[in-house]
């Protein structure tokens, strides 16, 4: 990221956030029928902090508690062998065998698609659920890859000089999702 | 796509010759990349797509069974394509020289190239003239930079920690090379590192690498979190370094009885492959403070990390 970034504006406040939240795993749980044969697995670095308050949510619905994972797609991704330096791996977990459950991924942003193929190919190396769901906070649109969300927090379309930036108090110290502005050449 | 905050230190090096070159801070990136690829050796299907494409040539001039299938292994869970060279049977043992033979590997266009020799440099050499990333894997009595690494990880395992931790390094000091890359790394680390072994396998002057030197296995152990103890090169024993095996043991021999004096939870640990009865008893070896297998496992992981970390760099400067 050559170009300074700035915020623009703040779309979601951290109470947004978490009714937004509370929505996506009321989904979910109504989507699956229950909760029972569900796994959430968030992909690194903001897809834990959401599946980890979405499975919160559901726990406190459901009385049920869910089974969390992490995904770290960085081996997996497909400009390995062109972003230079290596990124820094920080390795996935899994709280479980996945075959015959009903897999949820989580990430903060849904934008070229590469990511969730990633982890798609990823998911498949522990087994074969018996189904992939996705759950992303954001969508902003300009998908590269035949890929679609089961369910979305809120739809963002914004221009290619604008970046999304997700906050959890576990990461970055403050709840709330934001546009940032790259700055003009 | 989120930003990841930028990791304070990043790789930049195309080859790993040896850890005498290496920063405290390279050193702690390598275990740390370790320890994410040690869960890819616990799944189901142990292998992630990272090198897919990419060739590694593992070219062997003195024998070895251990790192050798250590590294074939890594490279495998990588989805690396890997070819193996070594000595007998091939045109290494035919009088090619190593530059030429290095010439014509770099005419097949390997990514990376790992390299175990007799003589100290070897790898270096190859370094210079090849444009694929060199991985020393053992260079004489030089440096064994991977051996070290995959010590130190198993350590910092079992003690969460490397700096102030007493180590005793205990064998034929003089020509190992496991030992030098392990000072190396572990007095970068803030080790203490105690070596002890018979006077004729002690090289002069080794305390100007930071060690302090004791001539009884009792000394080095006293107090020890970490017991390394080291291969006797029987087959070397033209040299005379000691009058008989049986002599060595007496002395220099790890027995339940000689560790008494080490820390309570003591690991202890060996490069392989061990001569049970020589270096070390089978109580010990055996026993309950022994991580001798473990570290083997830990080896792969390790194997991985360095790949894994090289193959970036050379792509971008090729």
């Amino acid at each position: 990221m050559a170009r300074d970034l700035t915020p623009k504006t703040t779309i979601l406040d951290a109470e947004q956030m978490a009714r937004m939240i509370r929505r996506m795993a009321g989904e979910i749980s109504e989507r699956n029928r229950g909760v029972a044969d569900l796994m959430l697995v968030g992909i690194r670095t903001r897809g834990v902090p959401l599946s980890e308050a979405i499975a919160a949510e559901i726990e406190r619905m459901e009385g049920h508690e869910v089974p969390l994972g992490a995904l770290d797609i960085t081996l997996y991704r497909d400009d390995l062998s062109t972003v230079g330096p290596q990124p820094v791996v920080k390795g996935s977990h899994l709280p479980g065998r996945i075959d015959g459950r009903v897999v949820v991924l989580c990430d903060d942003v849904l934008y070229t698609g590469r990511t969730v193929r990633a982890a798609l190919d990823h998911l498949v190396d522990y087994g074969r659920p018996r189904a992939v769901q996705l759950a992303v906070l954001i969508d902003r649109g300009d998908r590269e890859l035949p890929i679609q969300a089961d369910f979305v927090g809120r739809t963002v379309p914004i221009s290619h000089d604008e970046l999304i930036e997700v906050c959890f108090q576990q990461t970055d110290g403050a709840e709330l999702v934001r546009i940032l502005e790259r700055a003009p050449r | 796509m989120a930003m990841s905050a930028a990791s304070p230190v990043r790789w930049t090096r195309e080859d790993l010759l040896g850890i005498a070159e290496l920063s405290p801070g390279e050193i702690e990136l390598i275990l740390d990349t370790a320890e994410s690829f040690r869960e890819v050796g616990e799944r189901p299907i142990k292998k992630v797509p990272a090198l897919r494409g990419k060739t590694v040539v593992n070219l062997f001039f003195e024998s070895s069974t251990r790192t050798r299938s250590s590294f074939e292994i890594a490279e495998k869970r990588l989805s690396a394509d890997n070819l193996n060279f070594s000595a007998s049977g091939s045109a290494l043992s035919k009088g090619e020289s190593l530059v030429d033979t290095a010439l014509n590997l770099q005419a097949m266009a390997p990514d990376l190239i790992v390299i175990r020799h007799a003589h100290a440099g070897a790898p270096h050499l190859l370094a210079s003239k090849l444009k694929a990333g060199v991985i020393n894997a053992g260079d004489g009595a030089h440096e064994h930079p991977t051996q070290a690494l995959l010590d130190a990880y198993t350590i910092r395992r079992h003690k969460g920690r490397l700096g102030g931790l007493k180590v005793a390094i205990v064998g034929d000091i003089e020509h190992s090379r496991v030992v030098r890359s392990n000072i190396h790394l572990l007095t970068k680390m803030g080790a203490r590192v105690t070596v002890a072994g018979p006077r004729t396998m002690m090289p002069v002057g080794i305390e100007r690498l930071g060690v302090e030197v004791a001539y009884t296995l009792e000394e080095a152990v006293r107090g020890a979190d970490v017991i390394m103890m080291l291969r006797i090169q029987l087959e070397r024993q033209g040299r005379q370094a000691f009058p008989s095996v049986k002599e060595y043991f007496e002395l220099f021999g790890l027995t339940s009885a000689r560790l008494a004096g080490a820390a309570e939870d003591v690991i202890i640990m060996h490069p392989g492959p061990m001569n049970r009865g020589v270096e070390i008893a089978s109580e010990v070896a055996d026993g309950p403070y022994s991580v001798i297998l473990e570290q083997v496992t830990h080896g792969v992981s390790v194997r991985m990390a360095v790949l894994y970390l090289l193959s970036g760099v050379h792509e971008e400067t090729a």
